[in-house]
C-alpha cells in the first residue's frame, strides 16, 4: 500500500533514537522473589535469591504503580511517539506482536539499570484479520551502570502492531485496545452429541435414551452399548444430581478461566454422570454428595473475532 | 516353568541405550533417537544393519523411517507405533517380542525421544483441539469448555473419590513422592539427583488441582531411551545378560476414556491395568510374591496406590497401609521406582521404566535392589495401558 500523505514526517522518525530511562531500585533480590512468585517460576534458586531471573530485564526500568512516572534523569520524550501520532490519524488500536529478549548475563542485586530506545522500523500499511495498519519496530538496549563505563546487559525487540479494527464496533479515537479477548475452547459437537448443545441452549439438560431399551448413557454415541440400537432420543434431565468427585483447578491458569476453578463430576438423579464447573460455592466447602442444580450460563467460545456462544451447564448447591 | 503365552520367556532385551535426561536436551529429537539406538546396539553388540524391526509410540514424533535410513537398514520387515501417550510404554516390547517370537522380524529397537520439556508441554492445558466432529474433538469437548484441561485435572477427579472411598489422604500421596525422590537423590541420571524431599515439603508444595500439589506431578523432561529386544536364544551369545521378557500385555477395560472414564460405576480403580496384571500373572506362572521390586508408572502420585491394588500387592483400598508402613521405599518390601521415577529420575514417558527394569534384572541398577529375578514394570494409567514382567533366565 502506498504511504499516505502525513505518514512521510513520523516515517522520518525511524532510526531516531531515545535517551536513558533508568529503573527506580537497583536489582535487588525481594523483588525478584515477588516476581517469581506471582509468575508462578518455581525454580528454587530464586526463591533463595541465589539468582535474578535474567526475564525480570525489562521489569527493573519499568514506571511503577503510577503511570509515566520515571525515576529523574530519565528521558522525557515518549519512546513510543509514533505510536501516538499514528493513532491520531485514525489507528486507535495496538497488539503487541514480538517481544524478543536477549541477556548477555546474569545480573547481580545493586545493580542499576537503564535502558535507551531506538525507532527501528515502521512497516507500510498491511492488512491482517485484525485490520488495517502498521507494523512498528522498537529496540531497547539495557545497560548497567558502572563507574568505569557502563556495560550493556541486554535487549529487547518489541514489535506492535498499530491499526484500525477491522470490524464493527470501532472504539472511540485514543481508547486503548488490548489484545484480543481469549475465549473458552469450543466443544466438537458430532451428529451423536448436537442434541445436548441444542438443550442447553433450550435451557434444558438432555440425557441420550436408547429408544429400544431404554438405557440412558452421557457422555452420548452413536448407538447403545447394551442392546447396539442405533435408534436413540433424548430425554429431559430434572437437572437434579449430587456431587460424585470434584477438583478445583489452580495452575496451570489459562485464559479466560478464573482461578481457583472449582469442576465437579456430577452423579444426576437420573443415573448418568458428567463434568461441569461448579458456581456459586467456596471451593473448600466443595464436598462429595453435596446436592447440586443445573443452571445454564452462556459462554463465549472459539476465535477470538468470532461470535460463538455456548450455554454450558454449571451446577450450584441446593440451598436447605 | 510352563507358560501359558506365546512369547513369555521366548523374547530378551539385549540392549540399553539412553540420553542424558534434562530440561533441555539443546539438540534434535531424531538426534537423541539415534544417540539412544546406537548406545543400545553398542550395548549389545549388534551391528545397526542388523535392525529390521523398530517399534514406538504414535505420540512419538522421530518416525521409524528416519531411524532407519540413518541406520543404513536395508530390510526393516516390522514396525508399529502403541497409542495413547504413556499408556504405550510397556507395549513396544510387547510387540516386538510378539515379531521376534512368530519370525516376522530378528532384531527390534523400541525407543522414546522427545523433547517434551522443551519443545512442548503435556499439561499446558491449551491443545488446540478444533471442533470439527472427531472423536478426539467430541470427546474433549465434555471437559475443555470448564477448563478441566490437564492431566493432572483428569487424575485429581479419581483420586478424589478414591480418598472419600477408602481414606487415602494427600500425605500418603505424599509419602509416594518421599520415597522416588530419596532414590532420585542418588541416581546421578536423575534430574533430581541429590535433592531429596520431605513430606513437610511436599504438603507446602502448591496446588496444581486439588488434590493434587505440586509434588504429586512427575516432572516434564528431555530424553531418549532406546532398547533391543531379539529372541532369547540370540541374546544368550550377546555382550550382555538377557533380561528375559516373562510376560507382555496390553488392557482396555470396559467404559475405557483417555483419562476420563468417569462414566464406570467404580471410578476408584483402574481396571484396564488389571486385565494388563491378569495376563501379566497368567502368562509368567508368577505371582506378586516372586517380584522383588516394580517400576509402576508416576505420572501422578495417586495412581501409584491404585496399581498396588491392580496388581494385588494389597487388597483394595489397602495401599495407604502399605505406604505408610514404607514398604515401597528403599530397603522395603517392594521398593518401588528404584530409579527415582519420573517423579525424580525423568519424565520420557515411562520408557526410562523399563530401562530400569533391564538395570535391575541385570544388576547394574544405580539402586540395585538386592537378589532381583523378576521386575514389574508398568505403563501410564488412566489411559489403554500396558504392563511387563522381566526376568532373570
Amino acid at each position: 500500500m502506498t504511504d499516505p500523505e502525513w505518514m512521510a514526517a513520523i516515517r522520518a522518525l525511524v532510526g531516531k533514537d531515545y535517551g536513558r530511562v533508568y529503573g527506580w531500585d537497583p536489582v535487588n533480590v525481594p523483588m525478584a522473589r515477588q516476581w517469581a512468585e506471582i509468575m508462578g517460576v518455581d525454580n528454587p534458586r530464586y526463591a533463595e535469591g541465589k539468582l535474578v531471573p535474567p526475564a525480570m530485564l525489562q521489569v527493573w526500568c519499568m514506571e511503577g504503580p503510577t503511570i509515566n512516572h520515571y525515576p529523574p534523569g530519565s528521558t522525557t520524550e515518549n519512546p513510543y511517539e509514533a505510536l501516538k501520532l499514528i493513532e491520531a490519524h485514525g489507528y486507535p488500536s495496538v497488539v503487541a506482536v514480538n517481544s524478543e529478549l536477549e541477556f548477555d548475563r546474569y545480573l547481580a542485586p545493586g545493580e542499576k539499570l537503564y535502558y535507551t530506545t531506538r525507532l527501528d522500523a515502521i512497516s507500510e500499511e498491511k492488512s491482517t484479520a485484525l485490520g488495517t495498519g502498521f507494523f512498528i519496530t522498537l529496540s531497547m538496549t539495557f545497560f548497567s551502570q558502572h563507574a568505569a563505563g557502563d556495560e550493556e546487559v541486554g535487549r529487547l525487540l518489541f514489535r506492535v502492531f498499530k491499526f484500525k479494527p477491522a470490524h464493527a464496533a470501532k472504539p472511540a479515537m485514543g481508547t486503548p485496545v488490548g489484545p484480543p479477548k481469549i475465549k473458552r475452547p469450543a466443544p466438537g459437537i458430532s451428529d451423536d452429541t448436537r442434541f445436548f448443545w441444542d438443550g442447553a441452549h433450550a435451557g434444558k439438560l438432555m440425557i441420550q435414551r436408547c429408544k429400544a431399551c431404554g438405557t440412558l448413557r452421557h457422555p452420548p454415541g452413536p448407538c447403545c452399548p447394551e442392546c447396539y440400537s442405533f435408534e436413540w432420543d433424548a430425554l429431559e434431565a430434572s437437572g437434579r444430581g449430587t456431587v460424585y468427585s470434584f477438583v478445583v483447578m489452580h495452575y496451570p491458569e489459562v485464559p479466560p478461566f478464573d482461578y481457583p476453578n472449582p469442576i465437579g463430576l456430577i452423579e444426576l438423579e437420573e443415573g448418568t454422570r458428567l463434568v461441569a464447573q461448579l458456581v456459586g460455592v467456596k471451593p473448600a466447602d466443595v464436598h462429595i454428595g453435596m446436592p447440586v442444580q443445573v443452571e445454564f450460563n452462556q459462554v463465549d467460545v472459539g476465535a477470538p473475532d468470532g461470535n460463538d456462544t455456548i450455554a454450558l451447564p454449571q451446577f450450584r448447591p441446593v440451598v436447605g | 516353568m510352563t507358560t501359558t503365552s506365546g512369547i513369555a520367556g521366548k523374547v530378551a532385551i539385549a540392549g540399553l541405550g539412553a540420553t542424558e535426561f534434562s530440561k533441555n536436551s539443546g539438540r534434535t529429537e531424531i538426534r537423541l533417537a539415534m544417540e539412544a539406538t546406537l548406545a543400545a546396539l553398542a550395548d549389545a553388540g549388534i551391528e545397526p544393519g542388523e535392525v529390521d524391526g523398530f517399534c514406538s509410540y504414535t505420540i512419538d514424533k522421530v518416525p521409524e523411517y528416519e531411524i532407519a535410513r540413518l541406520l543404513g537398514t536395508q530390510n526393516v520387515t516390522f514396525f508399529s507405533q502403541i497409542p495413547h501417550g504413556g499408556g504405550a510404554a510397556c507395549a513396544p516390547v510387547l510387540q516386538a517380542a510378539m515379531a521376534v517370537a512368530t519370525g516376522v522380524a530378528k532384531t527390534v529397537v523400541v525407543y522414546r525421544a522427545m523433547n517434551e520439556r522443551s519443545w512442548y508441554r503435556f499439561g499446558s492445558g491449551s491443545y488446540g483441539f478444533a471442533n470439527t466432529p472427531t472423536v478426539e474433538n467430541v470427546n474433549y469437548g465434555w471437559y475443555m469448555p470448564s477448563g478441566l484441561h490437564t492431566p493432572a485435572s483428569w487424575v485429581a477427579m479419581f483420586a478424589q473419590r478414591y480418598m472419600y472411598r477408602y481414606g487415602a489422604t494427600s500425605e500418603d500421596f505424599g509419602r509416594v513422592a518421599v520415597a522416588v525422590r530419596d532414590f532420585a537423590a542418588t541416581n546421578p541420571a536423575a534430574f533430581f539427583y541429590q535433592k531429596p524431599i520431605t513430606l513437610e515439603d511436599h504438603q507446602k508444595s502448591k496446588w496444581i488441582c486439588e488434590p493434587l500439589h505440586l509434588l504429586d506431578c512427575c516432572q516434564e523432561s528431555d530424553g531418549a531411551v532406546a532398547m533391543v529386544v531379539t529372541s532369547l536364544e540370540r541374546a544368550r551369545d550377546l555382550r550382555q545378560k538377557p533380561v528375559v521378557v516373562k510376560g507382555a500385555a496390553q488392557g482396555i477395560y470396559e467404559g475405557q476414556q483417555i483419562m476420563t472414564s468417569f462414566y464406570r460405576d467404580d471410578i476408584t480403580g483402574l481396571p484396564e491395568m488389571g486385565l494388563v496384571a491378569n495376563q501379566l500373572w497368567k502368562q509368567s506362572g508368577l505371582t506378586p510374591a516372586d517380584i522383588q521390586t516394580a517400576v509402576i508408572y508416576d505420572h501422578f502420585t495417586p495412581f501409584v496406590l491404585l496399581q498396588l491394588e491392580e496388581f494385588g500387592f494389597v487388597p483394595r483400598g489397602e495401599a495407604k497401609d502399605f505406604i505408610r508402613a514404607g514398604h515401597h521405599r528403599r530397603g522395603g518390601k517392594l521398593p518401588l521406582n528404584p530409579h527415582g521415577g519420573q517423579l525424580g529420575e525423568a519424565y520420557i514417558h515411562g520408557m526410562n521404566g523399563v530401562a530400569e527394569g533391564v538395570r535391575q534384572v541385570r544388576g547394574s541398577a544405580v539402586n540395585q535392589v538386592a537378589d532381583v529375578e523378576h521386575v514389574l514394570v508398568t505403563a501410564g494409567t488412566g489411559v489403554p495401558t500396558s504392563g511387563l514382567i522381566l526376568g532373570v533366565e
